[in-house]
């Protein structure tokens, strides 16, 4: 595959952190629930800015107990989670995409997007703008006053998409976000969200327990153990940007897939 | 004709034979009208007492509004108080179970006995029975917003305020319209047995003061005419509130969509 001179440059940025410090690091981070049930176990995590990594793992093994734990609505019951000196929990800007669009039914595609801002006390019509170019950002210009209940999945997961990302956030977590679509579906939004992702530069983690999406999309992609999930492997994804379809049909990607599979193996047999 | 026409047509028709079974069974047998009038006697009643029952029936109507707007007030704003502390629920919710699970007939003659103003005890009577349904519903409500939506509110940082009146009202909506129609037909029966209890000694005159009243002249048509104007009002309150829930719900939830064929 033809690598051109920009792609190059861009792919050298994204290996070379802007700052060596990560963004945010878990360390021996552990989690049980009040019933007894113990999520995640001694779990090690560094995500630096900028990059886009992925959690791999079996279902069931804590990888969404780890996006709770860093966005902050669950606190961990052992071990630490430090983020970069200045960036102080209340400036920290964190969305997160759900496995379902998790809409509200009675509010427009419009209202649904607005909701972080209305939230932080803005006025609709001084941010009708911002709004908007959100929903252009996932292709549903036109769809602003469609009720969810009158979009597709698809549609409903890209507004889900377009109010994360209206608040500009540091730090984008995804949580299976594509698992209830159909194939063709996932590979669009999968090409959508990295197109928007190197437009953007996010930090992005993605939750998937799908070994060929988080090839395809990652920088690098960590591998848990079931539960009680611990870190496994840490797998780079050298493969420049942007990926395409060309990607995807590539026997570089065949075999970062397979070499994905095997870790993902090794992390499922104790 | 249309599947449409129909669903109006058939009830109607059905409604008609029994109208004129009904006719020909006091034609036929020769029952005398002060032990069953028939159909035409009892219109001939409507229309000729349309004054005296009318104005009852503003009475009954009062009482059944009234009760009802108290049972939405008190409902709702308990409901919230419930969804804002556990420990207010745990605290009171045993005793609107009370409240409702002890038949009203029985409660009626105890609340006219210590409410002086008999109208007041004809409220509380109609207000003990629509409150519950409201109560229980929108507490049903409040408490089944997506828990997906509500960690979002909370990552955003909404206030409780927020919390409430973007998210949780909104998701008790459908709720609260299922109580509001239960609770709009039971306010009524409450006005009803309320005015029974009373008997002739209430000062108010609504339908069942009409009937009790019809009953000891035994004027039978005229009972008759003043359960039909209950009936009657029964089913426009139902109507009423399946309209307003239509109106309101129809854009977003499920139990107000079409079905696609």
């Amino acid at each position: 595959m033809p690598i051109d001179a920009e792609d190059q440059t861009r792919q050298q940025d994204m290996r070379a952190p802007v700052t060596s410090a990560p963004l945010v690091r878990l360390e021996h981070v552990d989690k049980t629930f009040a019933n007894g049930t113990e999520a995640i176990r001694g779990f090690d995590l560094s995500l630096f800015e900028r990059e886009f990594l992925s959690l791999l793992g079996p279902s069931g093994c804590g990888k969404s107990t780890v996006l709770r734990l860093i966005a902050g609505l669950a606190a961990p019951t052992g071990g630490t989670i430090m983020w970069r000196e200045g960036a102080k929990s209340n400036d920290r800007r964190i969305a997160l995409v759900f496995q379902e669009p998790t809409l509200m039914p009675w509010a427009t595609a419009f209202d649904n997007v607005y909701l972080p801002l209305r939230l932080e006390g803005l006025p609709k019509r001084r941010v009708a703008s911002r709004v908007e170019t959100a929903l252009g950002l996932v292709g549903l210009d036109d769809v602003a006053g469609a009720y969810p209940r009158e979009l597709s999945g698809g549609m409903k997961m890209r507004v889900s998409i377009a109010r994360a990302v209206i608040t500009e956030p540091d730090l984008l977590l995804l949580d299976e976000p594509f698992a209830a679509l159909d194939e063709i579906t996932r590979f669009r939004l999968n090409d959508d969200l990295l197109a928007l992702w190197q437009d953007k530069r996010w930090t992005v983690l993605f939750v998937t327990h799908s070994v060929f999406e988080s090839v395809y999309l990652s920088n690098r992609i960590v591998v848990m153990t079931e539960r009680p999930g611990r870190t496994a492997a840490e797998i780079p994804i050298d493969a420049p940007y942007p990926r395409r379809d060309g990607f995807r049909n590539s026997a570089a990607y065949g075999e970062r897939c397979r070499a994905v599979s095997a870790a993902l193996q090794r992390a499922m047999t104790p | 004709m249309s599947e449409r026409a129909l669903k109006i047509v058939v009830p109607l028709a059905i409604g008609a034979l029994a109208l004129v079974a009904w006719d020909l069974i006091v034609r036929l047998n020769h029952i005398p009208h002060y032990i069953l009038p028939g159909p035409g006697l009892v219109l001939h009643s409507l229309i000729e007492d349309w004054g005296t029952l009318s104005a009852s029936l503003l009475v009954t109507l009062r009482i059944t509004f009234s009760a009802l707007l108290i049972a939405v007030v008190g409902g709702v704003g308990l409901a919230v108080l419930f969804s804002l502390s556990p420990w207010i629920e745990r605290s009171l919710y045993p005793f609107a179970v009370i409240l409702q699970v002890t038949p009203i007939i029985a409660i009626a003659p105890l609340i006219l006995i210590y409410v002086d103003d008999t109208l007041t005890a004809q409220l509380i009577c109609a207000w003990i029975v629509a409150f519950f349904p409201i109560l229980a519903n929108t507490t049903l409500g409040l408490k089944s917003a997506d828990r997906n939506l509500v960690d979002l509110y909370r990552l955003y940082g909404a206030s409780r305020w927020q919390m409430l009146r973007h998210l949780r009202l909104p998701s008790a909506m459908p709720y609260f319209l299922g109580g509001l129609r239960i609770a709009g037909g039971l306010s009524l029966i409450g006005a009803i047995v309320a005015e029974f209890a009373a008997g002739t000694a209430g000062a108010g005159s609504g339908l069942a003061f009409r009937i009790l009243e019809a009953g000891y002249q035994l004027n039978i048509p005229r009972m008759f005419a003043a359960l039909i104007l209950i009936s009657i009002t029964g089913i426009l309150i139902f109507l009423i509130f399946s309209t307003l829930a239509h109106l309101l719900l129809r854009r977003w939830h499920e139990s107000a969509l079409q079905p696609e064929r």
